[in-house]
């Protein structure tokens, strides 16, 4: 018999609606674990126990009440750049360090009127700006299935957590594959849906226009009930879309007979790792077995998608985060000698190397004189890029393309070589840049045994049929069952 | 050489919402430092705006009541500078791409009135206010006021005059103050107002080198300042001095300009499209449903009152300074067709009580009925222009209806006639032999008889109205006693 972190959150449920178990001993068992390997994989920045029980002392209630949902009592480990309210959000970063947030974001209101219990903080990258959680503050987490290696950022503490049995389910937010990347690494199924479709309300901003919030989980009906839970229009969100968003269960068994996948060619000639080239091409046999066609196709501007995110990017962060002065919460310097000193002191010291770099490459690019050459050709870019993908749907379903040029790499192997990291997003910043759908299912494993994730791509908000592809090669493959050994 | 001034001004005016610009906050003055503010207007991490759509619908009011073209599609953008009383460390505002361009307002000086075009109108939040302790090196920040909507009115530089500029300033404030999506206090800061300004050899059609003024918070600075500024420039160029692009700051204690940063130092704001916020799109729906709502402007409800009702254009250009002024002027007229007396009177009396505060006609004491039946009297002869004006300062200080007061005061006056008459008569009763006499021919003996009647009122009754009445009396106690 498996131990109850060893379950996904369909089987949980099923546990809670038989009685068989309650969310108290489901909780003891996740924070049980924590308490076992969170010492080797450091997943979380803040671990809950006490207010995690006491979520779960509540969802028993409900589920005794019998007016419990899909998830209501299913632990869940939440981003540290999300806001829940009378707990710490550091985003990673010191001069967040002690800042707590008077104040529910949108999805943690979501989470809790479903009745989830959450489990603590997840780690990442300081202020989403990493893809292997290297710049946290806080330190690093590690790689379940390899302890020496990244386990993929900025995101990386939730798909750790999931891998480790440290929470059944996790959130994380994706700017540039935060979310595909991490869960990619470390061999789970996670999801940036459209841009509009999850509330950004009390996401701490990287960058507005690219950042969502998205789903990690153990496989795709997992998935598609916690979309359930955080898709929707929110009012308090501009940019948050107002339409119906479908039950995504509903995609779980739907035959993938007839579709086409889309297999851009400026995606696959870069592709020069053999263990992932491998890995492709098995899936896509297992995909053409159940009856999906394949099409070459072009993304003719999709080489300017790394550039045109590093303006675009850091340019709204150098203003989303002008607000950590030192005035109103957050760390201040202790010592300085005028106000223009404390914001200069405070900022040094409060934020890290990567923060401060992409801080003044966008300060730099909305400079006067700057702004046309840099930030303007990016915004131009980014609409070329979005055309793109606009004819490629034309001639496929959805794009199928690696999530990473290769498997986890190690600790420390590219921390002082920014570009060589900027590089890891190839595959994914893309969809952010045209605020598309994204999908990553484990899709096998190196000759190491290392994780290698499959990435989708789907038009604007058909995040049902992401669910849909990813469902069917998860009830013909077993990939996504592997557990890496603690 | 004979120079001349060029001012362009930008006026920021705060709208009179309910709520802030992008959170729910009140925008209500005067409360405790920082209990009008919310995570939104604070700042704090992970917050998001959502635009008051009151306020763009008083900024398309105000775009209307300027004849702007109103952009079916704008955008937000950032204004990025560090501040202590601006807690996201931007503003939100326009740039590129404002809600308003291309409009113009009427100003009137001696006698003449001109157009001044208007460049643009754009909304933005405001920003909080510092208090600085006095005793100790201690600064505190106010965000009520954060995020109070704004609209930035910038006018082309077509100003010549700091006459001008002032009535410029009044024509907007008084379009603002009767859209009612202002209440133009400069004083306060809800109306504010920088100044660019240049000069050039008179004829010249290039600018010169501009500086901004700053800090001028009534129209009486405005003009000083302007004036200062330009004396000042002029100067320098006839020196043979250049004028340095820069912004200045006048000091109302000293009434000088002075410099507060060079170009150099001038702020790169690094403004971008604000992502948080979808291009602000205004239908055509939006905007006729705010044209339905357009009261008639000051302009045409002037020029009304000089084609309709035949004010002289001085008189109507007062009256309408503002809605209420206005409005109490035509109510009066309605009840009293007598446009011009009506006008003469509110312009002078009613004025002389307001003490110059126009909008204070909103709590007037005398009604607008009131003030037209007391004109009714004063026409009709029944009362004299002296006692109709006393029985209006009556009226306005007791709350009263001046008519009621008139009547009252008849009484008042009736009675006391009937009782003086019992005292003269019990006087000449009890000094027979003092008639006798004075009937006889000794008429010095009245001045008698008068202090008789003082010393049985104590002094109060009217020695006009006892000498009268006791002439009359002693003329009839002469014809019944021969």
């Amino acid at each position: 018999m498996s131990e109850l972190y060893e379950l996904t959150a369909v089987e949980l449920a099923a546990l809670l609606n038989e009685r068989k178990t309650s969310s108290v001993e489901i909780t003891r068992a996740v924070l049980d674990r924590i308490a076992a390997v969170e010492e080797r994989v450091h997943a979380f920045i803040t671990v809950r126990p006490e207010s995690a029980l006491s979520m779960a002392a509540e969802a028993d209630q409900r589920i005794a009440a019998g007016n419990q949902r899909p998830l209501t009592g299913i632990p869940i480990a939440v981003k540290d750049n999300m806001c829940v309210k009378g707990e710490r959000a550091t985003c990673g970063s010191k001069i967040l360090e002690n800042f707590v947030p008077p104040y529910d974001s949108t999805v943690v209101k979501r989470l809790r009127e479903e009745g989830m219990v959450i489990v603590g903080a997840a780690n990442m990258d300081e202020f989403a700006m990493g893809s292997s959680t290297e710049t946290s503050c806080f330190g690093t987490s590690r790689n379940p299935w390899d302890l020496d290696l990244i386990p993929g950022g900025s995101s990386g503490g939730s798909a750790a957590a999931i891998a480790a049995g440290e929470a059944i389910m996790a959130l994380g937010s994706d700017t540039g594959g935060s979310i595909r990347l991490p869960a990619a690494f470390c061999s789970v199924t996670g999801m940036k849906p459209t841009y509009g479709s999850v509330s950004r309300y009390g996401l701490v901003a990287y960058a507005s226009s690219l950042d969502q919030i998205g789903p990690f989980a153990k496989n795709a009906s997992d998935l598609s009930l916690l979309l359930n839970v955080i898709c929707g229009h929110d009012p308090s969100d501009s940019t948050s879309v107002p339409r119906d968003y479908p039950d995504f269960t509903t995609f779980l068994e739907q035959s993938l007979a007839g579709m086409t996948l889309g297999m851009p060619r400026e995606f696959f000639s870069k592709l020069d790792h053999p263990d992932v080239s491998r890995v492709m091409a098995e899936a896509r046999q297992v995909f053409e077995g159940l009856g999906v066609k394949f099409v070459e196709l072009s993304l003719p501007h999709l080489d300017y998608g790394i550039a045109a995110y590093y303006i675009i990017a850091p340019s709204e962060a150098s203003s989303n985060l002008a607000r950590y002065d030192g005035v109103k919460y957050g760390h201040r310097a202790e010592q300085f000698d005028s106000m223009i000193d404390m914001y200069c002191q405070t900022r040094a010291q409060g934020f890290g190397a990567e923060v401060k770099r992409r801080i003044m490459l966008g300060t730099y690019a909305l400079s006067s004189g700057y702004y046309d050459a840099y930030y303007l050709k990016a915004a131009k870019i980014r609409t070329l890029i979005t055309n793109d993908f606009k004819s490629a749907f034309e001639k496929c379903d959805a794009i199928y393309c690696p999530t990473a040029p290769t498997p986890p790499f190690a600790i420390g192997a590219k921390i002082d070589d920014p570009i060589q990291m900027y590089l890891t997003d190839v595959f994914t910043i893309p969809v952010n840049m045209a605020g598309l759908p994204g999908l990553t299912i484990p899709g096998g494993f190196s000759a190491d045994g290392l994780p290698v994730g499959l990435q989708f791509i789907a038009p604007h908000f058909k995040e049902g049929l992401l669910v849909q592809l990813a469902a069917a090669f998860q009830q013909t493959t077993d990939h996504h069952l592997k557990r890496p050994q603690l | 050489m004979e120079y001349e001034a060029v001012i362009g001004l930008e006026v920021h005016a705060q709208l009179l919402t309910d709520s802030k610009a992008f959170c729910s906050c009140t925008t209500k003055f005067g409360a405790a430092p920082n209990s009008n503010t919310c995570p939104i207007c604070q700042g704090m991490p992970g917050v998001l705006p959502v635009l008051n759509r009151k306020a763009l619908e008083f900024t398309v009011l105000m775009a209307l009541a300027c004849h702007c073209d109103i952009k079916p599609v704008s955008r937000f953008a950032r204004k990025n500078y560090y501040y202590p009383d601006l807690p996201k460390n931007y503003q939100i505002s326009q740039y590129e791409l404002p809600v308003a361009e291309h409009g113009w307002v009427e100003i009137e000086t001696d006698g003449e009135t001109r157009r001044i075009s208007l460049t643009r109108i754009h909304m933005e939040e405001d920003a909080g206010k510092l208090i600085h302790d006095e005793r100790k090196p201690v600064s505190y920040v106010d965000l009520n006021r954060t995020g109070v909507p704004l609209i930035e009115i910038v006018s082309e530089p077509e100003i010549k005059s700091p006459e001008e500029a002032a009535a410029y300033l009044k024509s907007l404030r008084s379009i603002l103050v009767y859209l009612r999506i202002c209440d133009g206090n400069m004083e306060e800061g809800s109306f504010r107002c920088d100044a660019n300004v240049s000069v050039r050899p008179k004829g010249e059609s290039t600018l010169g080198v501009k500086a901004e003024l700053k800090n001028m918070n009534s129209f009486r600075y405005v003009q000083k300042a302007l004036q200062y500024e330009i004396d000042r420039q002029i100067e320098l160029v006839r020196e043979g001095g250049r004028v340095v692009q820069e912004t200045r700051l006048f000091d109302p204690s000293t009434g000088i300009t002075a410099s507060m940063r060079s170009k150099e130092q001038a702020h790169d704001y690094r403004y971008f499209p604000d992502p948080d916020l979808l291009p602000l799109r205004v239908d055509d729906d939006l905007i006729e449903r705010m044209r339905s709502r357009l009261p008639e402007l000051p302009a045409e409800k002037r020029d009304r009152f000089v084609r309709d009702l035949g004010i002289p254009l001085y008189d109507a250009g007062v009256l309408t300074a503002s809605r209420e002024l206005a409005g109490y002027f035509e109510e009066t007229v309605k009840l009293c067709p007598n446009p011009k007396s009506v006008s003469n009177w509110i312009m002078t009396e009613l004025m002389r009580m307001l003490k110059g505060d126009e909008a204070g006609i909103a709590n007037c004491p005398v009604s607008p009925a009131g003030l037209a039946e007391l004109l009714r009297l004063v026409e009709q002869g029944t009362i004299s222009g002296k006692m109709a004006k006393t029985l209006f300062e009556k009226a306005y200080a007791s709350g009263r209806d001046p008519v009621a007061l008139f009547e009252e005061d008849r009484k008042v006056q009736i009675s006391d006639q009937i009782e003086l008459g019992k005292i003269i008569g019990k006087v000449l009763d009890d000094n027979p032999g003092e008639v006798a006499r004075y009937l006889s021919g000794k008429k010095q003996l009245l001045g008698f008889f008068v202090g008789q009647v003082m010393k049985e009122t104590s002094g109060q009754a009217n020695p006009k109205l006892v000498n009268g009445m006791l002439i009359a009396e002693l003329a009839k106690r002469s014809t019944s006693g021969s």
